[in-house]
């Protein structure tokens, strides 16, 4: 007898499967306290709490859950896949922009946890807040075009896979656009692109086989000189992407090449503007 | 007179569903001229399509020349234990390979060979290093192309954090949908020429999933309602190996390109048990018998601490850990505080993918309802009674295109007539308001949140990985007397984004789709693929002939053995292409190993 012919006599072909260890609910015996806004535009409640019993390793969306089968069906909160693959979970734990499936409550300091929606973006309800702009911005950006081929196999080095990599790593959280002051604070998302769709550009930019040029267009109708690299955006990222490094400044470098390099602006003293440039860009409005 | 005003949009070709198999279905309706409206019930690109990691198995050839879509052919049709719709399987294989490169075009991204192609991973059950992919993100690299590629179609258009519920028919013909934005809470109704599923499967019934609150069954329990077939329903898939520790993470998916990239697994008497299981494929054998392996050390006392297996990837170091598995890096790091490049991650079977759904032909995805369409996992008949992985995301954009071109000429040709019966609008209307009804006081009230979850446990315990005729029986009856719990959910709140009253109607479409899952899995008295009966270890010649039919009759669930249509010669004869082709093995049904030639020489890795 093989050992599979061994469990498979083991079973017991009646009795309900006994989940070995699959039961254990892993209570801690600890009860959490957390404070979730809770409201409309409309009728805003502020801060409810809620107690919840301790699970080993929960994380704040676990306790969202929690709230929402047993305590208040009503909580509104957007979730998919509950693996921070989704990016769908964004919201502000104790003031900072956090996935609250990618939270752990052991790893917050104790005491009451708040819970907020993302500030930058409209209230709907509760923690969902209608973040339909990045959706509009996206579409303003020309998607990738490539140079007419014969429509054989490509290659393209792994380097180049490699460094856009980061930036295809990018799970539409919009953290990086709640954090930044640009739009949290001066409330220029109508005018402003904002860190998640220069990353966008960028991966786009960089693709060895995209022949389009976006940059003026980012200067211009995305504000790339609004971003005077605080940085914010790259420290949410729940993905780790150097947004400010790898993607910002790589688009701010371009667009001083085309604007600021002297022999070219020389050159367009002299020969007449090739680039549609019709006047020297302006300083950055945020200094 | 309706009950309340609602919002109409009109539009050639309805999309339910923005996962791959959406988007690339709408794609292909915008290009043919269709208005196209996608409805998804979250945000744009969230859809479970990101989960997908592993990758796209194509028979690219760009690592083993001997590869190619004949061998796909077989592999994928002994995955399924035969019982697979040998036509979408051929149709699959072959036009699987022109999408992965359409999608290179769209802007997509693949990891590269030395010489500069794509490059292609090992995955459980395929002869040949097979699946094109990315890191381990391949799925969100699928979606974000085809997300772009859609919103820059012209004459597509997505309406997001949508719910539909019903279909809307005009006699024999679906001719659109009705539903409420999740956002505000208005009913909306959406004229159509053609509509297509695109809606995925269901894993919610289950306690230990990988799906996202939205695998309910939507689309599923809507064409079943409409009086589509649902077909193969038994086969459900457990991934085997999902994270188990700590509870909150239990479930959430653990990819088989850990194995793929060549992670082992062990049980606690640090055994690689999966040489005693299947010999030839080890720990890349096909994901039913992995997780049925695992759950058999469990139950005969060698499993984890939490009742799982080890699997454990350390010996490939680092570095090349952190290229090729960064997002399993980052989950267990995050989730379990686990180093995987240090040490062992602790997994068990969860369920994954539904196998089992909507009847369709092959060529066109048309179900048996005119006008009514349906791509990808929603759809059943491609996998048989078990996926291999890296099909699923071929799986949508092979089929997801030809839902589009077929619907698209449909709402061209047959689907003139738009209009909808008011009193269908009128009906589903009250039946949606129902739970919030004050009228009818709190007494005998039902929390729909407390009736999932005794789904969920009468699911997982009495339908879950193994079976029998007793356990099966008792999981009828649990959802029968929740069904009529149902009638009683009553919630609190307005419609404006109340996620209890959105679950009252999740948890309806979810009893019709486990009705149909038990049903199915009572006739089939078999173990074959995924469906794992205690009472019936071996295969059933007879049964490997048929596939079993769900179909509304009247207000009962009807189910019938259809069977098989025969396959041609020419495919009869790439069956033995395959590396795991074993005559003595073959899955028992229509093709024994008489009608097959001797197995050819087999390839080996290089």
């Amino acid at each position: 007898m093989t050992i599979s012919d061994a469990a498979t006599a083991a079973v017991d072909a009646t009795s309900p499967m006994s989940e070995q260890g699959m039961r254990d609910p892993g209570l801690t015996g600890d009860t959490i306290t957390l404070n979730v806004f809770r409201g409309t535009p409309d009728d805003q409640q502020g801060d409810v709490t809620y107690q919840v019993p301790g699970v080993s390793g929960m994380v704040v969306l676990d306790a969202i859950h929690y709230i929402q089968h047993n305590l208040d069906t009503d909580l509104a909160a957007r979730w998919n896949c509950k693996a921070a693959k989704c990016g769908s979970c964004s919201a502000e734990i104790n003031g900072r922009p956090a996935l609250m499936c990618k939270t752990r409550i052991d790893d917050l300091p104790g005491g009451p946890i708040t819970v907020r929606p993302m500030k930058a973006f409209p209230l709907i309800k509760d923690l969902v807040t209608d973040v339909s702009r990045n959706y509009e911005i996206n579409r303003a950006i020309p998607p990738f075009t490539h140079a007419p081929d014969d429509g054989t196999p490509w290659r393209i080095r792994q380097a180049d896979i490699d460094r856009l990599y980061e930036f295809r790593k990018c799970i539409e959280c919009y953290l990086c656009q709640d954090v930044c002051h640009i739009n949290r604070t001066h409330g220029l998302l109508d005018r402003f692109y904002g860190p998640r769709f220069f990353v966008r550009v960028a991966s786009l930019e960089m693709h060895p086989k995209d022949v389009l040029d976006r940059t003026e267009q980012t200067r211009d109708e995305g504000g790339l000189a609004y971003c005077n690299i605080t940085k914010c955006c790259t420290e949410v990222c729940p993905e780790h992407i150097h947004i400010t490094d790898n993607a910002i400044i790589p688009l701010k470098e371009r667009v001083a090449d085309k604007h600021w390099d002297p022999v070219r602006w020389m050159g367009r003293r002299m020969f007449g503007n090739r680039d549609n440039d019709t006047q020297p860009p302006t300083r950055s409005p945020a200094g | 007179m309706a009950v309340e005003s609602y919002v109409t949009h009109e539009c050639d070709v309805l999309v339910i569903g923005a996962g791959g198999a959406g988007l690339r279905a709408a794609i292909a309706a915008a290009e043919a001229g269709c208005s196209t409206i996608v409805i998804t019930k979250s945000l744009l690109g969230k859809a479970h399509t990101v989960m997908a990691e592993g990758g796209i198995a194509a028979g690219l050839g760009n690592l083993d020349s001997k590869d190619g879509w004949e061998v796909h052919f077989a592999d994928t049709m002994l995955g399924g234990q035969l019982v697979n719709n040998w036509r979408m399987v051929e149709l699959y294989a072959h036009e699987v390979i022109d999408r992965v490169y359409e999608l290179e075009r769209w802007g997509g991204l693949f990891d590269r060979t030395d010489d500069g192609l794509i490059m292609q991973r090992a995955f459980g059950a395929h002869s040949f290093r097979r699946l094109a992919h990315v890191g381990d993100r391949t799925g969100l690299e699928l979606i974000r192309t085809c997300q772009d590629r859609m919103v820059h179609t012209a004459g597509a258009e997505c309406l997001m954090e949508y719910t539909l519920t019903r279909l809307l028919k005009n006699g024999d013909r679906v001719v659109g949908a009705m539903g409420y934005n999740r956002n505000d809470g208005k009913f909306v109704v959406i004229k159509a020429g053609a509509t297509i599923l695109a809606s995925g499967g269901w894993g919610r019934m289950y306690r230990h999933t990988s799906n996202s609150w939205e695998g309910t069954g939507d689309g599923a329990a809507m064409a079943y309602e409409a009086g589509a077939d649902l077909l193969d329903m038994e086969f459900v898939q457990f991934h085997p190996t999902g994270m188990i520790w700590p509870p909150g993470a239990r479930g959430i998916l653990v990819t088989e390109a850990v194995r793929g990239e060549g992670g082992l697994l062990y049980n606690n008497q640090h055994k690689r048990f999966m040489l005693e299981y299947d010999p030839v494929k080890q720990e890349l054998s096909s994901r039913d018998v992995v997780a049925r392996s695992i759950y058999k050390e469990v139950q005969a006392g060698r499993g984890s601490p939490h009742g799982g297996a080890f699997l454990d990837i350390t010996h490939r170091g680092a570095e090349y850990i952190m290229r090729k598995l960064p997002s399993m890096y980052e989950q267990f790091h995050a989730l379990a505080s686990v180093d995987i490049t240090k040490a062992p991650m602790e997994v068990g079977p969860t369920i994954h993918y539904t196998m089992g759904g909507i009847r369709v032909d092959a060529e066109t995805a048309a179900t048996t309802v005119p006008g009514l369409y349906a791509a990808g996992e929603s759809a059943g008949g491609l996998h048989g009674a078990n996926r291999l992985g890296g099909n699923s995301l071929g799986d949508i954009l092979v089929f997801g295109r030809r839902a589009g071109v077929a619907a698209a000429e449909f709402a061209r040709t047959g689907g003139q007539t738009r209009e909808v019966h008011e009193r269908e609008v009128e009906a589903e209307q009250t039946s949606l308001f129902d739970p919030l009804d004050s009228r009818h006081g709190w007494t005998g009230r039902e929390n729909p949140y407390h009736l999932h979850e005794a789904l969920q446990a009468a699911m997982q315990d009495d339908a879950g990985i193994g079976r029998s005729e007793a356990s099966l029986q008792r999981a009828l009856a649990s959802i029968l007397e929740l069904r009529e719990r149902s009638a009683r959910m009553r919630v609190v709140g307005r419609r404006v984004l109340n996620p209890g009253w959105h679950t009252c109607r999740d948890v309806t479409f979810m009893l019709t789709v486990s009705e149909a899952i038990v049903r199915s899995a009572l006739r089939r008295q078999e173990s074959r693929g995924s469906q794992w009966r205690f009472d019936f270890l071996e295969q059933d010649a007879k049964q490997g002939q048929v596939n079993y039919v769900s179909r509304r009759d009247g207000a009962s669930m009807a189910v019938e053995a259809v069977p098989l249509s025969p396959m041609p010669d020419n495919l009869v004869k790439l069956i033995p292409r395959s590396r795991f082709y074993d005559p003595a093995k073959l899955p028992k049904g229509y093709l024994q190993p008489d009608d097959l030639p001797p197995a050819a020489p087999k390839e080996t890795f290089a």
